[in-house]
């Protein structure tokens, strides 16, 4: 079981870095979406750093969805779906081997990114633990919670609208404790709380997710 | 014509795979109903009918990715889809898409299902050869034609080593060497005790082999 | 118990019982319904805050409570569909999605109305409609998905499971959003609902949310019977009724 994890974590991590542009893309995606805010709002610093642990957030979890729509889509194009579906060992372990592969590919890099675009967007640099703190437990939920929408909408043919109706009033929770964190970093209060309760709700998705997510997909499977 | 050899050298043995009253439904219409079909240790089981008849679906359901509206499968005498995993370790699938990753290659895509399957590959380097794929072998799958690429997925009959397999039209894109290919397959695995299960166009030729023959028209 | 758990679920009793059902419930459901806004609006006493605008609640309170309500039902339903494969179930939760979403526009329309002599703007973030709005995405998904999948039945298994996991999901909604408003707003502005509510002015808004249960029930049993005579339309026995010409 380990091994089947570890081979098809190696196998999506190797196509990943084969085929560049599916978590590059989203990457780009991020970087241009916090860059359209000072040109939306104007380049007022006191007003962006007010609104920057919004717009980072926002942005995080629409550059995190772009790239969920093709979490399964290839490997159902492919039939290297069926082959999942048909492996012995549980479906819940394979499909959070994929997560976990879509996370390193598109959670991390972006996380990396978040301190750049924390300068563009004046962010005091005070609360910047926060900022990458809240995005790693936070990115890592929206993943696994996003991986059940697509694997509702893999077998659609339009089904990344669709996606994004499904999943982004799930992501709510999420983006309302991941920039509160931001907030209160900014503001020099505690962060424990916000922080812990992101804990939760990953160690919450983290159980159910890829519970839901195998279920989802031997439904699509049809 | 393959069904002529029913009493070959085959052992007369129990049902390992039986399905009955089955019936499946694509959205109102009735597919077929009241299927029953029997399956045992060195034997085969032809699939025909036209096209839309239900013959991938009722491979499908075998699968269990289809859920059936009626009626039941059995492997081991367990009804389906109690004991799933078990039923899939000894059972290997080759459907309409070869489920090859085209930015790997021949060998990495065959590993990985291998892992998935939960085999070893310790048969792989011999299944390349058998299928005859061995200068393609570190080739990424995309730059492979069709009918090579076929020849990939049947390498993996032959590294999964399960006893079931079951084949939606295995003899696609193949070209004469490649049918050949797929018969002497099916007879050396039904010849060492397995049950094979297949849909095709193109009668193959089966010499030795217990074939019962399943014409989806008559349910 | 199981027994009658099954005869309920063949497709014809459950036809055959909503048919029986239907008219009393509709009776019953007008009274409710007519006595619950003579008392609220005639005979309750006007509130010493908010004058007489605060008798939206008749409405509004009764919608919001439907569409939490009608949730779980598709969500209970649901899990009944996956578990026992009850089609009953499957069209239950079906034809509840558009009544649970009409009542929850209607709470948001509603608390909107309210909110311009309440809070002087036609939309504040308040955490209860702001839960609301949510609870309408979430409904407008759940439908959206059924629509997309062509299979019925693919499309009924794909909905129960994306119902499960929004049941999971509304109660951490709900308290985030509360989490969030507590925030960023200051304390003084009064919620719906929040104050302490004289017994006059309680009767009948539990009447017409009263009223509003037997709306929905009604009106879901008129649909789930369409439904039924649609998936069965082929069975003898709506052949039978339909050259009877009793539906």
């Amino acid at each position: 079981m380990a091994s089947a994890f570890l081979t098809l974590l190696k196998r999506d991590l190797m196509l990943a870095l084969r085929r560049s542009s599916d978590w590059l893309n989203p990457l780009i995606f991020f970087i241009i979406v916090v860059s359209l805010f000072p040109l939306g709002v104007g380049p007022d610093g006191d007003l962006l750093r007010e609104i920057a642990p919004g717009v980072l957030w926002v942005a995080a979890l629409l550059a995190t969805l772009l790239g969920l729509d093709g979490l399964f889509k290839a490997d159902f194009d492919d039939g290297t779906l069926e082959q999942l579906l048909l492996s012995p060992h549980p479906l819940s372990v394979l499909v959070l081997a994929k997560i976990a592969s879509h996370w390193l590919c598109s959670g991390l890099p972006l996380l990396l990114l978040s301190p750049l675009l924390a300068v563009f967007m004046q962010l005091p640099s005070s609360a910047l633990p926060a900022l990458l703190a809240s995005l790693m437990l936070g990115t890592l939920s929206l993943c696994l919670i996003g991986a059940i929408g697509a694997a509702l909408t893999v077998s659609l043919r339009k089904g990344g609208v669709l996606l994004a109706l499904l999943v982004l009033p799930l992501y709510i929770p999420v983006l309302i404790f991941g920039s509160g964190t931001v907030v209160a970093a900014a503001a020099g209060f505690e962060i424990e709380a916000q922080l812990s309760i992101l804990g939760a709700i990953f160690l919450l998705s983290l159980s159910l997710a890829p519970l839901a997510t195998a279920a989802a997909l031997r439904v699509s499977a049809e | 014509m393959a069904g002529a050899c029913a009493h070959g050298n085959s052992p007369v043995s129990q049902a390992l795979l039986e399905a009955t009253d089955v019936a499946v439904f694509r959205g109102d219409h009735c597919l077929f109903s009241q299927l029953d079909l029997s399956l045992g240790s060195g034997q085969v089981l032809q699939v025909s009918g036209d096209n839309g008849s239900g013959k991938t679906t009722l491979l499908r359901g075998l699968c269990l990715f289809v859920p059936l509206e009626e009626g039941a499968v059995r492997w081991r005498g367990v009804t389906l889809p109690a004991k799933r995993d078990r039923y899939y370790s000894e059972l290997t699938y080759l459907g309409h898409h070869e489920g090859l990753k085209g930015d790997l290659s021949v060998v990495e895509n065959l590993r990985a299902s291998a892992s998935l399957s939960g085999s070893d590959a310790a048969t792989l380097p011999a299944a390349v050869e058998r299928v005859g794929l061995v200068n393609q072998a570190d080739l990424p799958c995309r730059s492979l034609s069709a009918g090579q690429r076929r020849r990939v997925s049947l390498a993996r009959l032959l590294i999964s080593n399960t006893p079931l397999w079951i084949l939606d039209e295995p003899l696609t894109s193949l070209d004469l060497h490649g049918k050949k290919l797929v018969e002497g397959l099916i007879t050396e695995h039904v010849g060492n005790g397995g049950l094979v299960v297949y849909t095709t166009h193109q009668p193959l030729s089966l010499s030795g082999c217990d074939v019962q023959m399943l014409q989806m028209s008559d349910w | 118990m199981f027994r009658w758990f099954h005869r309920l679920a063949s497709l014809r009793n459950f036809y055959r019982l909503a048919e029986i059902l239907m008219p009393w419930l509709a009776v019953l459901c007008a009274g409710l319904l007519a006595v619950g806004l003579y008392r609220g609006l005639f005979v309750a006493p006007a509130d010493y805050e908010q004058g007489e605008s605060y008798r939206i609640i008749y409405v509004h309170v009764p919608s919001a409570w439907m569409s939490m309500f009608i949730y779980m039902v598709i969500a209970f339903c649901s899990a009944l569909f996956l578990v026992w494969k009850m089609k009953i179930a499957d069209i239950v939760a079906e034809v509840s999605a558009p009544i649970g979403a009409a009542f929850t526009f209607l709470a948001l329309l509603t608390g909107s109305l309210w909110g311009k002599p309440m809070w002087g703007t036609w939309w504040e973030w308040d955490a209860r409609l702001t839960s609301e709005l949510i609870l309408l995405f979430i409904y407008f998904g759940y439908m959206a998905l059924r629509s997309a999948i062509d299979n019925p039945s693919t499309a009924a298994r794909a909905v129960a499971i994306l119902a499960l996991v929004g049941v999971v999901n509304i109660p951490i909604i709900h308290y985030s959003v509360e989490w969030w408003n507590t925030l960023h707003q200051p304390a003084s502005i009064t919620k719906i609902g929040k104050p302490s509510i004289h017994i006059s002015m309680l009767i009948p808004l539990l009447l017409m949310a009263l009223g509003f249960t037997l709306f929905y029930v009604v009106n879901m049993l008129a649909r789930a019977r369409n439904v039924i005579l649609q998936r069965e339309a082929k069975t003898s026995w709506v052949r039978e009724r339909v050259s009877e010409g009793r539906l």
